[in-house]
C-alpha cells in the first residue's frame, strides 16, 4: 500500500513539475485539473494527496509558492517551478526517457523472440 | 546548551505546526471551493456540487496527517508529547516515581562510579605524549626459571644503538638519605639515565631536565626534585634551582622541579612517588668501570619505540638483535638459560594488576544496576495491568501498537533518565567522599573526575535502564485482547496470564543474578576470610618495626659502614640502646627482607643466586631465592619454629665461620631426601667460603600471604655470606612499647650513635599484615556490599510478585476457602509458588556464578571456585530470603476471609 503511494507520488511530482513548466505560476486546483485532464483516472479521486506531494517539493526547493488570487477572486496559493526545480525536471524527463525506451526495447525484444 | 536548543525546538515546532495546518486548511478550502464552482458551472445544485467535490478530494484527514508527516515533525511532536504526557504520569504518582528513580539513581551512580575509576585507570592512555611508543623491558632466562632479572649496562647500550629505540633509560630505585637540612630524611629516588625525560616527553615546571646526550662515567650530580618535594622541602621556593642537596654523604644540585601530579611510572605506589631523579651512564664510579656482561645489577628498564613502529614489529627486531648476541657472546650467554628480552606496554606494567579486579567490580555493579532494572519492570508490569483499560481504550480509540509502545518506552526512559541524572548528582555530591575510599594502590594517573566519557557512560547506562527495563512493560502493556479487557467493566482489571509469565520470568531472572553476586562475594570473603586466619607462622602480637638506612656514598673510603666489623659494631650499639628503651622486651635487627610481608612496598633486597657445593653451575644458572640477613635474636622474637640443627647465635660472628638458617620449603626443594644441616651453600658466585647450613625452621608466610611455601635463606648480620653488607635496617621490638612515641624514641637512639642516619617507618607488625590485605578488603567490601544490595532487591521483588499473585487470586482462594481449603493448603500454595520461582532462579544463577567463579578464579585463596559449601549455603541464604518474603503475602492469603473475597469484586 505504503510503496504504491510512493511509486505514485514519484510520478505525480514529475508531472507537477511538466505541468508547471508548462502552465506557469498555478495554484493547487489547477495542477489537479491538468493532471486530471491528462492522466485521466491518476487524480479522479484523492486530489488531496497532491497537496504533499506539493509541500515536498517546495522543501526540496524545485517550486516555490505566493498567495495571490484566484479566478474567483478567492486568496489562493500559487505555485511556480524555480530554476533548480527546472533543472531537475530536465534530469529527471531525460531519466524517465531512457528508462521508457530502454523498457520499451525490452518489451519489443521479447515480441520478436516469441514470434 | 542542550536545553535551550530542546526549548528553541519545541517552541519553533510549536508554531511551525499551527502555522501549517492553518495553511493547508486554507489551500484545502480554497480547493473545494473552486471544484464546487465548477461542478456548479456543470448544472450541479450547490449542495452536491460541494459533496462531489469533497469526494473528489479524498480523505481530508489522511492528507493533513501525510502532510504533517511530510513537514517531518512527527517524531519531533509525538516525543513531546509523550515527554509531556510522561511528566504528567510522574506527578500523579509520587510515590512509584520516586522508588523507580531511587533504585535507578542508586544502580547509575554506583555503576558510573566504578566506570569513572575503570575510565582513569584503564582507559586512558597514561598521561604522557605519544604514551603507546612507551614499553617496559623485561630479561627473562626462562632456562632456569628466571623472569624480570634484569639487564647488564652492555646490553643497554646494545638496546640503544639497535635503531629499535629513540630512548632507552634503565630505572633503579633507590632510596636515599637526605641530610643537611632540619633532619635526616629518607627520600625516594629513580636512578635513571640521561634519556628519561626526553624518553618520556615530559617538561620541567620549573629548569630543565637532564641532558640526554650527557653520558658522562658516574652520576651527572645534577638531580630534578618531585613538585611533592618542592613544596614540602623548599617552602616552594623559586630560587630552588642551582641549590644542592647532600644524599647519602654526596651533593647533588637541583637543576628541574617536575610539575605537580607528574607521577614516574611504575607498578606500585613506591615506584610512582618519586621524589628525587639523578641520572647515571650506569658505568664509572662509583659503579664499574667496564661492567661485565653478565652483571645484570640494571633491575627494569623502559623505552620509547622509534615512531612508526610497533610493538610486535619491535619485539620481532630485538629478538633477532638477541639471536646474533647470543652467537657473538656464547661464553655470556649460555644456551641453557635461554636469554629473552620482552617488550610489554609500559601501561601493562602500571595498570596490569588492577585490571582483574576492577573489571570483577564493573561487573559486579552492573549486576546490581541490572537487578535493579528488573526490579523496576516488575513495578511497570504491575503499574501496567493497572493500566490495562487505559490502554485497551486507547486502542479502541485508534491508536497505533506501535505509538503506544513508544509513549510506554517514553516513559521509561523519562523515568531513567531522571534516575540517571539523581545518580550523578549524588555522585558529585558524594565524589570527594568516594575518591578516599579508593586504595591507595590504585594508580590515579588520571584525577578521578566526571568527565566526558565518564557522562556519556552514565547517559548510555541510563538510556539502557530505560529500555530493559521498559521494553517489556510496554511490549505487554499494548498486547491486550481488547475485547476481554474492556468486557471487564468496573472490575479490577487483573494482568493476563501472559503478563504475569513475564514478571515471573524477571523474579527468576533476579534471582539468578543475586545469586552471581552472591557467590562472587562469598567467594571472595572466603579468601579474605582464610587469609586473615592463614597459620602466619610467626607471631605479629606487641612486635613493632622502625627502620633506618646507612648511606651508600659514592666515594667509597666515605663510606663508614663499608666491612661487616663496622656494621657490626653499629648493630650491636643500636641493640643495645633499644633494649633498654621502655617497654622493650626484646630486640633483634634485620634488613628490609626480614620484615613478614612488608617488602611488597619496599623492595630492597632482590633475590641472590643460590650456589651448592658440589653442584656449581653459572651465576646465570643458579635458582635465586629470598634471602633475609638477620641478628641472632630475630627467630625467637617472632616466635619461628626450629625443626632441626640449631639457630643462629651471637658466636656466628666476623671471626667464625659463615653459616646459615634455612626453612623447611628451602630443605625440601633443594636438598629432597637430604639432610641439609651440614651442607654449603653460597649466595655470591664471588664468595670466597662456603657457609653451612646449620638450622632448619618451620615454613612462615614472611614472603606473602597468599603462599607458605617461600624458599627462604637466613644469615648472620655479623657475617659476611654473599659479601653484601646490608643498608637497610629494621629494628625489630617487641613488648610494650608505646606506638606513637616509639618513633622519636628510636630516633633518638639511632642518631646518637651516628646523627645523619633518618628513622623512618614506625609500623607495628600486625599493621603491616592487615596492610598487605588492602586491595583485597576493598574489593570484598565493596562486592559485598553490592551483593547485599542486590539480596535486598531480590528479596523485594519477590516479595512485589507474590503480593501480587494473591491479591489477583484472592477471589479464587476466596472460592478454595469456601469450598473447605484448608488455610494451611492455601499457604503452601502461595508459598510454593515463591519456591519454585526462587529455586529456578538460583538453578539459572547456579550455572552463571560457576562460569564467573572461574573467570576470577586469580583472585581467589583458599577456596575453589566450585566450593560446594559457598554455592549450597549461598543458594540456601538465598531460598531463606525468599521464603521470607514469600511469607507475609501468603500469610495474608491464608487469612483471606471467603465472604469478602467473594463479595469483593
Amino acid at each position: 500500500m505504503k510503496q504504491k503511494t510512493e511509486v505514485l507520488q514519484g510520478t505525480l511530482a514529475l508531472m507537477v513539475l511538466k505541468t508547471l513548466d508548462v502552465m506557469g505560476p498555478v495554484h493547487g486546483y489547477g495542477i489537479a485539473r491538468r493532471i486530471e485532464q491528462i492522466s485521466g483516472d491518476v487524480l479522479a479521486v484523492n486530489q488531496g494527496t497532491l497537496y504533499p506531494v506539493l509541500l515536498r517539493l517546495e522543501q526540496e526547493g524545485a517550486i516555490a509558492s505566493e498567495l495571490g488570487a484566484s479566478e474567483n477572486n478567492r486568496r489562493a496559493r500559487f505555485y511556480r517551478l524555480t530554476r533548480a526545480g527546472r533543472k531537475q525536471l530536465r534530469a529527471e524527463t531525460r531519466d524517465w526517457e531512457q528508462t521508457a525506451a530502454i523498457i520499451g526495447r525490452f518489451f519489443d525484444a521479447k515480441a520478436e523472440d516469441l514470434t | 546548551m542542550r536545553p535551550l536548543r530542546r526549548f528553541l525546538m519545541r517552541l519553533v515546532n510549536t508554531v511551525a505546526r499551527r502555522r501549517d495546518d492553518e495553511r493547508m486548511k486554507d489551500e484545502i478550502e480554497e480547493h473545494l471551493a473552486l471544484q464546487t464552482a465548477e461542478n456548479v458551472r456543470s448544472g450541479m445544485s450547490p449542495g452536491e456540487a460541494r459533496r462531489q467535490a469533497v469526494l473528489k478530494f479524498g480523505a481530508v484527514e489522511a492528507v493533513k496527517e501525510q502532510f504533517r508527516e511530510e513537514r517531518r515533525m512527527l517524531f519531533l511532536e509525538n516525543l513531546v508529547q509523550d515527554v509531556r504526557y510522561s511528566l504528567r504520569m510522574i506527578r500523579k504518582s509520587p510515590g512509584f516515581t520516586a522508588i523507580v528513580i531511587l533504585t535507578i539513581a542508586l544502580g547509575v551512580g554506583a555503576t558510573t562510579a566504578i566506570f569513572s575509576v575503570v575510565d582513569a585507570t584503564l582507559l586512558h592512555p597514561l598521561p604522557y605524549p605519544q604514551s603507546e611508543q612507551l614499553v617496559s623491558i623485561a630479561d627473562d632466562l626462562p632456562g632456569v626459571g628466571a623472569q624480570d632479572v634484569g639487564m647488564s649496562e652492555p646490553e643497554w647500550q646494545d638496546l640503544q644503538h639497535s635503531g629499535i629505540f629513540e630512548y632507552v633509560s634503565p630505572t633503579w630505585y633507590d632510596d636515599n638519605n637526605l641530610t643537611g637540612s632540619s633532619r635526616p630524611a629518607r627520600v625516594s629516588l629513580l636512578i635513571v639515565a640521561p634519556d628519561y625525560f626526553a624518553l618520556l616527553c615530559v617538561k620541567p615546571q620549573l629548569g630543565r631536565t637532564f641532558n640526554p646526550e650527557d653520558h658522562r662515567p658516574g652520576f651527572t650530580e645534577e638531580v630534578v626534585i618531585s613538585d611533592a618535594m618542592w613544596k614540602r622541602d623548599f617552602a616552594s621556593d623559586l630560587h630552588v634551582l642551582g641549590k644542592s642537596v647532600r644524599m647519602d654523604t654526596d651533593l647533588y644540585r637541583i637543576i628541574g622541579v617536575m610539575p605537580p601530579g607528574f607521577q614516574a611510572p611504575g607498578g606500585t605506589t613506591r615506584d610512582r612517588n618519586i621524589e628525587i631523579w639523578a641520572a647515571t651512564s650506569f658505568y664509572g664510579p662509583p659503579l664499574a668501570d667496564h661492567p661485565p656482561r653478565n652483571r645484570r645489577n640494571l633491575p627494569t628498564a623502559i623505552a620509547r619505540l622509534k615512531p612508526g613502529l610497533t610493538i610486535p614489529e619491535a619485539q620481532s627486531r630485538v629478538d633477532a638483535l638477541v639471536a646474533s648476541l647470543q652467537k657473538q657472546f656464547p661464553a655470556d650467554y649460555p644456551l641453557q638459560s635461554g636469554w629473552r628480552v620482552r617488550l610489554l606496554p609500559l601501561k601493562e606494567i602500571v595498570v596490569g594488576n588492577v585490571r582483574q579486579p576492577l573489571v570483577l567490580l564493573l561487573g559486579a555493579v552492573g549486576l546490581v544496576l541490572l537487578i535493579g532494572c528488573v526490579n523496576v519492570a516488575n513495578l511497570l508490569l504491575a503499574r501496567a495491568s493497572a493500566r490495562g483499560r487505559e490502554m485497551a481504550v486507547r486502542q479502541a480509540l485508534g491508536a497505533g501498537r506501535e505509538r503506544l509502545t513508544r509513549q510506554m518506552l517514553t516513559e521509561s526512559l523519562v523515568l531513567s533518565l531522571l534516575g540517571g541524572i539523581a545518580g550523578l548528582t549524588i555522585l558529585f555530591l558524594t565524589k570527594d567522599f568516594l575518591a578516599r575510599l579508593v586504595p591507595e594502590s590504585l594508580p590515579r594517573l588520571n584525577d578521578l573526575s566526571i568527565s566526558w566519557p565518564v557522562l556519556l557512560f552514565a547517559l548510555g547506562a541510563s538510556l539502557g535502564a530505560g529500555v530493559i527495563f521498559g521494553l517489556a512493560p510496554a511490549l505487554q502493556a499494548t498486547q491486550l485482547d481488547l475485547t476481554h479487557t474492556l468486557k471487564l467493566e468496573g472490575r479490577s482489571s487483573t494482568g493476563s496470564r501472559r503478563q504475569s509469565r513475564t514478571r515471573r520470568a524477571l523474579v527468576v531472572t533476579e534471582f539468578a543474578l543475586s545469586l552471581v553476586l552472591m557467590i562472587t562475594a562469598s567467594l571472595l570473603l572466603r579468601s579474605f576470610w582464610d587469609l586473615l586466619n592463614a597459620r602466619l607462622g610467626f607471631n605479629p602480637q606487641s612486635v613493632m618495626t622502625v627502620r633506618t638506612r646507612l648511606p651508600y656514598p659514592n666515594d667509597p673510603k666515605a663510606d663508614l659502614y663499608a666491612t661487616v666489623s663496622q656494621q657490626a659494631a653499629f648493630v650491636r650499639e643500636i641493640l643495645r640502646r633499644n633494649r633498654a628503651l621502655p617497654g622493650v622486651e626484646e630486640a633483634a635487627i634485620g634488613d628490609f627482607g626480614a620484615v613478614p610481608l612488608g617488602h611488597d612496598r619496599d623492595n630492597q633486597t632482590p633475590p641472590v643466586p643460590l650456589i651448592l657445593e658440589g653442584r656449581e653451575t653459572g651465576a646465570d644458572r643458579s635458582p635465586l631465592v629470598d634471602a633475609s640477613v638477620v641478628t641472632p635474636e630475630y627467630f625467637h622474637l617472632l616466635g619461628m619454629t626450629l625443626l632441626r640443627g640449631r639457630l643462629l647465635s651471637d658466636f656466628d660472628n666476623e671471626n667464625a665461620p659463615e653459616v646459615a638458617v634455612i626453612n623447611e620449603t628451602m630443605a625440601q626443594t633443594y636438598w629432597p631426601n637430604e639432610d641439609p644441616v651440614g651442607k654449603h651453600l653460597k649466595l655470591s658466585p664471588s664468595d670466597p667460603s662456603w657457609a653451612t647450613v646449620v638450622g632448619i625452621i618451620a615454613d612462615a608466610r614472611t614472603e606473602s600471604l597468599e603462599n607458605a611455601r617461600v624458599p627462604e635463606i637466613y644469615t648472620s648480620l655479623y657475617q659476611t655470606v654473599s659479601r653484601r653488607v646490608a643498608h637497610h635496617l629494621a629494628i625489630f621490638l617487641r613488648g610494650n612499647v608505646d606506638a606513637a612515641a616509639v618513633l622519636d624514641q628510636v630516633r633518638t637512639q639511632v642518631q646518637s650513635v651516628d646523627p645523619t642516619l633518618p628513622v623512618f617507618g614506625a609500623e607495628m607488625l600486625n599493621d603491616t599484615v592487615s596492610a598487605s590485605l588492602a586491595q583485597r578488603r576493598f574489593l570484598m567490601e565493596i562486592v559485598a556490599l553490592f551483593a547485599l544490595t542486590a539480596l535486598v532487591l531480590a528479596g523485594l521483588g519477590i516479595y512485589g510478585v507474590i503480593s501480587y499473585i494473591v491479591s489477583e487470586r484472592t477471589h479464587e482462594i476466596g472460592i478454595r476457602l469456601a469450598l473447605g481449603a484448608e488455610r494451611v493448603d492455601v499457604m503452601r500454595l502461595v508459598m510454593g509458588q515463591g519456591v519454585r520461582l526462587a529455586v529456578t532462579g538460583a538453578a539459572v544463577g547456579l550455572v552463571g556464578a560457576l562460569i564467573v567463579s572461574h573467570l576470577m578464579a586469580g583472585l581467589l585463596y583458599g577456596v575453589r571456585p566450585t566450593d560446594p559449601p559457598t554455592f549450597a549455603g549461598v543458594a540456601l541464604l538465598l531460598m531463606g530470603v525468599a521464603l521470607v518474603a514469600c511469607y507475609v503475602p501468603a500469610r495474608r492469603a491464608m487469612r483471606v476471609d471467603p465472604i469478602i473475597a467473594l463479595r469483593y469484586e
